[in-house]
């Protein structure tokens, strides 16, 4: 059942202000973690914050909590296909051995030089060029 | 003789059509989004030597730009609020708040990509430069969409008209926030 009011079709309102007080201090955090160095602490802090954000943002911003269950199945048949995506993709991009493909030098970074090909010259242009 | 829109008058699902249109409309960028930062963090994933690239990117101008988003949300649901209360112009000046910090947002955005371009990383500088470029691209595009119909709304919003229409705008705004704070980590802070 929906949140809104079913006489106004109002969402319900919560105290804003202090929420972006928290989205600030997360924000902060994500900012500094990285510094201390450690790969965990990095990704923690970026990513895992950053889902707590977004979040946040969905349930009190968006008050996606309270929309109809319709809504909430809609964006979480999206969120699923994205990650359905992603492991239909992924071995095709990050593993270098398989059946019936070749990748060229450069592909990959395990990949040992012995082909060139134009994804050969995807990488470290940037510094060439600064 | 006053004529309202479809949208304003009927409901289906058990909701206004407008807001119904606006979560679709959200379950497709979800599909545009989703595929640019998917494909984003498998080829991130297969080459570590991007980090060399990543290395690049301002953290304090990222970290700048997700402050103002994260801001001009907060005024967005204000808004919401005001408009909820029956007080258009109030709702009004907070959507024109919210549009100053969507401008905010695109003028720092500016002199960055000003700033990597004259320094030699432009979109053909590499793989990683391709997907930056890309998708904070395509989400400055959607954050200038978002200004453009909210000016709209609010203009509206100064007459106490179409006041559901603010709820509506700031649903589509808060989602450009989200897609941003994820690409704030995956562009400016794994490097």
């Amino acid at each position: 059942m929906s949140g809104h009011n079913e006489a106004t079709g109002h969402a319900p309102h919560r105290n804003y202000v202090k929420i972006w007080a928290i989205l600030m201090v997360l924000l902060v955090v994500s900012v500094v973690g990285p510094f201390a160095g450690i790969r965990v602490v990095t990704l923690i802090t970026a990513f895992g914050i950053a889902l707590v954000k977004a979040y946040m943002v969905a349930k009190n911003f968006m008050h996606l909590d309270v929309e109809k269950p319709i809504i909430q199945w809609l964006m979480a048949v999206a969120l699923v296909l994205m990650v359905l995506l992603f492991y239909g993709v992924a071995p095709d991009v990050m593993k270098d051995r398989g059946r019936n493909w070749e990748k060229d030098a450069g592909f990959h970074p395990t990949v040992e030089a012995g082909h060139s090909g134009a994804a050969g010259a995807d990488s470290g242009h940037a510094t060439g060029s600064h | 003789m006053s004529f309202r829109t479809i949208a304003t008058t009927r409901s289906a699902m058990g909701m206004p059509t407008g807001r119904l249109a606006i979560w679709w409309v959200l379950v497709s960028e979800v599909v545009i989004f989703g595929g640019v930062l998917v494909s984003y963090i498998m080829h991130r994933l297969a080459h570590p030597e991007w980090a060399d690239q990543a290395a690049h990117t301002n953290l304090w101008i990222g970290a700048f730009n997700t402050f103002v988003l994260l801001t001009s949300s907060l005024s967005a649901v204000l808004a919401h609020q005001a408009a909820e209360q029956g007080n258009g112009p109030k709702a009004a000046r907070f959507l024109f708040a919210t549009i100053g910090g969507g401008a905010v947002f695109l003028i720092v955005k500016a002199f960055e990509w000003t700033s990597e371009i004259t320094h030699g990383y432009t979109i053909q500088s590499g793989g990683f430069w391709s997907y930056y470029y890309t998708a904070a691209g395509i989400h400055a595009t959607h954050v200038l969409a978002g200004m453009l119909i909210m000016i709209w709304v609010a203009m509206s919003a100064l007459k106490n008209q179409d006041l559901h229409r603010v709820e509506n705008i700031g649903i589509y705004w808060h989602f450009v926030d989200i897609v941003w704070i994820f690409l704030f980590p995956l562009l400016y802070i794994a490097k």
